[in-house]
């Protein structure tokens, strides 16, 4: 058995994990980051839109500051974040996109003069200034006040994922890609790192450590449709949640995007809408101006999922062999647009569809798209449960994101929180030396070795990996999808309990031998489906809509009950999760309003219990300084 | 009704004793907009299990899938079945090791290049978090971003004719890699730093000029022209040596 040792062990080389471990061999400390794929091909890699930074730099981002991006977080978030949190997010993401642009990022920048802007169809002129040129600029996204969004041109996390894996191997950082933590060494308090089946051979490791930090992104592919790469599949959450001691923070925030493409799920940009693009029915009939008259395709995210999947519950999708699915008309738009403003929603028909967006029709679906959702951490992205394990990115619930998230505040938070908490990680570090307990390695090992034999020889049961995965993702997608309802939840609830049974019961059909796909499958079935089951049980207890989270059966936004967090535990045997309930801020800068969009009615909280709680804001519900 | 497509596959499981390298036989009905990675997944949800391959993003970003395709290097997930005939024949990428079937490992070769290109901005600037950042022509940063759209599929270099006889030749993603660096007004490496790690063989002399990467490379990357930009350049650096000398 090989054993390898390390000062910070991360597992996930994304741009959170590679930031964190960045940050403790600039302090001296030994780090080491595993992969399941080269640190280049991490879900990072795939954000095409930007960074939100407030540099204030642009015409149109003039007068921005890190106040007005805390309060756009905290609306965002439907006042379901950690506002301590969002408000070390804002305050620090203008620092980390200048130290990105010393490292090597090529963000675009300023150029004076006059230029041409579109907004909902409509030309536009703005005029930047001369004593700017050359600085860091940015551009517009949904659900900001200025233009925020620190970008380089249609590929920010590749061109960041690039200069942050560079910094790790200038920094002699080890990162071993084809390498999948399948389990935790820990002794009930304190982690001491991981088991790591090594995906070029099949054989087993050992990394151990005196911190471990999980950065291994989200965990959208236990739906069927979802945006995210296959890596996106849970496993970092799996590992910490089976310890029966980390929770779940609020499973239940989970988001969708309207477009993505049938049947590969990619994404088309928002855009296409925004540009005057139509959503056509069965029938090649527009439906999204019954239900809103006034906005109609352009309604939010959340709200266009929902009319969509509620317009194909009536019958009038287009049937396909992938499924059910919806069109996306950009047609009357016309060439020059197409292959000029939507280059890229171009290339992805022609790739991916084999289709001319200036003729023919896009098939598309409400996707799940981005897990608020994730391993509970403090503001210093400690995790709850266990000594020496930390998280960051979108596999942590760190919580600036609460029930919804902005655009470009994903990509982010992956490079500010893994800056933050790696600090933060250096702070446990010093000075800290633990001890290993090689009996606590040796029988964790022992247990995963009988576990891969047990499938291998189907000694639990007969049952097909990819077919009990298949169950549990349609399961989420029927009861747990963009609508909810206590109907709809509960037969969700109940068949996941039969689904949990069933993947306690695979055995693969292959010898499972090599770097053997089916066993990887078979060896994370049963967190998945225990993922899911948090999802759906705490979506049938939050009686309320929130953000990402619409019970059609309580559209209500109840601060007066639900102005909390969920953490979703999963107890050594049990059956189903527990779920605790804390606050969901210490503090308010901001007191819980109208987000001045969306609609909806609120409950409002207890006047005292907010009152105890507001703290002075250096700024305005406006976003002007005092 | 869709074409029945017959699929033959390179197998061999290196962790396997006695496997022997031999192509195994699938068929699978075709479906509308079918892609390799639809057709793959299929295949090993469906039919074969212990099928080894790699996707990760599918959505021709991340290179994780590059293999050879009917002959020719690219990207599965961005190969729709409807461009291809009804028999398409897939292998692993040649000069990257075989992990098996149809997956290579393209990380650690593309972490050796890192270091041996030293692949990160050479500076003797210090960052201070309170100052505002230095400036930077837009246009610059184009470019710059123009050159780092490598996903480091590998497609380049298991095309290339020098690759194939040589192991220690660099290939055009390397080459493409320090033109990066070259044009990045933050790189304080002058021409002959960079000669010294190009300006050989191994580098920018090894290229017989078969135009191969630039054909394959799923992203277009001028990858030509850079391989002139920097023989010209390393030629030019070389001279100047020569003279010093005498």
């Amino acid at each position: 058995m090989q054993t390898y040792y390390t000062d910070l062990l991360v597992i996930g080389a994304g741009l959170a994990g590679e930031r964190v471990a960045c940050e403790a061999a600039q302090n001296g400390f030994k780090a080491t980051c595993l992969s399941i794929v080269p640190a280049r091909r991490s879900h990072s890699s795939a954000a095409q839109g930007g960074m939100q930074a407030a540099l204030g730099n642009c015409a149109k981002g003039e007068g921005d500051n890190t106040d007005v991006h805390f309060l756009d977080t905290v609306k965002g978030s439907d006042w379901g974040c950690d506002q301590e949190v969002a408000r070390l997010f804002a305050d620090a993401a203008p620092i980390e996109m200048r130290r990105l642009a010393h490292w090597g990022v090529p963000w675009n920048r300023v150029v004076p003069g006059k230029s041409f802007f579109f907004k909902g169809g409509e030309k536009f002129e703005k005029f930047e200034k001369k004593e700017n040129e050359g600085l860091i600029t940015a551009r517009s996204f949904g659900g900001t006040a200025k233009w925020r969004t620190c970008y380089t041109s249609d590929g920010t996390g590749h061109a960041v994922m690039c200069t942050m894996d560079n910094r790790c191997a200038e920094l002699g950082i080890d990162v071993f890609d084809k390498k999948e933590a399948i389990s935790l060494i820990h002794d009930g308090e304190t982690c001491m790192g991981a088991v790591v089946r090594c995906l070029r051979t099949g054989k087993l490791e050992v990394h151990l450590a005196k911190a471990t930090a999980i950065c291994t992104g989200g965990f959208g592919r236990i739906y069927k449709a979802t945006t995210n790469a296959v890596i996106c599949d849970g496993g970092g959450h799996i590992i910490a949640h089976e310890t029966g001691i980390v929770p779940i923070g609020n499973p239940e925030s989970i988001q969708f995007h309207p477009t993505g493409i049938v049947p590969t799920d990619i994404l088309v940009t928002e855009g296409c809408r925004g540009d005057g693009g139509t959503l056509l029915d069965c029938n090649e009939e527009r439906f999204m101006n019954i239900y809103e008259p006034d906005k109609a395709e352009l309604a939010s995210r959340d709200v266009v999922s929902r009319w969509m999947t509620h317009h194909m519950r009536e019958g009038k999708g287009v049937k396909s062999p992938y499924g059910e699915h919806l069109w996306l008309d950009i047609r009357h738009l016309g060439d020059k647009h197409i292959s000029t403003k939507l280059r890229e929603v171009d290339e992805i028909c022609h790739h991916f569809l084999g289709v001319d967006p200036r003729t023919e029709l896009i098939p598309v679906r409400p996707t799940q798209h981005y897990t608020m959702a994730g391993i509970r951490t403090n503001k210093d992205g400690a995790v709850y449960g266990l000594k020496g394990l930390y998280s960051a990115g979108e596999a942590a619930c760190w919580d600036m994101h609460g029930f919804n998230r902005l655009g470009g505040n994903s990509l982010a938070e992956t490079v500010v929180a893994g800056g933050i908490i790696g600090n933060k990680i250096v702070e446990f570090l010093s000075g800290y030396e633990t001890k290993i307990d090689t009996k606590i390695v040796a029988s964790e090992v022992k247990r995963q070795e009988e576990r891969i034999h047990d499938i291998t020889h189907g000694r639990n049961g007969k049952l097909n990996v990819y077919d009990v995965r298949n169950e549990m993702q349609e399961a989420l997608m029927r009861g747990c999808f963009v609508f909810r309802n206590k109907e709809g939840l509960e037969e969700c609830v109940s068949t996941l309990q039969g689904t949990m049974e069933k993947s306690r019961k695979v055995a693969l059909v292959s010898n499972g031998a090599g770097p053997n796909h089916e066993l990887a499958a078979a060896l994370k079935l049963e967190g998945q489906v225990r993922l899911a089951m948090c999802i759906a049980q705490a979506a049938l207890m939050r009686t309320e809509s929130r953000g990402s989270h619409n019970r059609e059966d309580f559209p209500e936004r109840n601060d007066a009950e639900w102005l909390n967090r969920t953490l979703a535990y999963w107890r050594e045997g049990a059956d189903m999760p527990e779920l605790q309930y804390e606050d969901t801020t210490p503090v308010f800068e901001l007191p819980p309003g109208d987000r001045g969009y969306g609609g909806g009615t609120i409950i409002p909280a207890d006047e005292k219990y907010v009152k105890d709680r507001v703290i002075d804001s250096p700024v305005t519900e406006i976003g002007k300084k005092k | 009704m869709g074409r029945q497509l017959k699929f033959e596959i390179f197998r061999y499981n290196p962790e396997v004793k006695g496997d022997v390298p031999h192509m195994q036989t699938y068929t699978l009905d075709e479906t509308p907009n079918m892609t390799l990675f639809i057709a793959l997944n299929r295949l090993r949800e469906e039919q074969d299990p212990s099928l080894v391959f790699d996707f990760c993003c599918r959505a021709g970003i991340c290179g994780a899938c590059a293999m050879v395709i009917n002959g020719r290097p690219g990207l599965a997930c961005q190969t729709k079945t409807k461009d291809q005939p009804g028999k398409i024949i897939l292998h692993p990428l040649p000069v990257f090791k075989l992990i098996g079937d149809l997956s290579v490992d393209t990380g650690v070769w593309f972490r050796e290049m890192y270091s041996k290109t030293e692949s990160w901005v050479h500076t003797s600037k210090v960052f201070d978090p309170k100052a505002k950042e230095e400036r930077m022509d837009n246009e610059v940063a184009e470019q710059v971003y123009e050159l780092e759209r490598c996903i480091e599929c590998g497609c380049c270099v298991s095309a290339c004719g020098t690759a194939r006889l040589r192991d220690d030749f660099m290939g055009a993603a390397a080459l493409n890699r320090i033109a990066r660096f070259v044009v990045d007004p933050r790189d304080e490496r002058d021409d002959e730093q960079y000669f010294e790690i190009i300006g050989n063989d191994q580098g920018i002399f090894g290229c017989m000029g078969l135009l191969a990467c630039e054909d394959v490379c799923p992203k277009g990357l001028p990858l030509q022209n850079q391989l002139g930009f920097l023989r010209r350049k390393m030629g030019i650096t070389a001279m100047k040596q020569i003279f010093r000398k005498k």
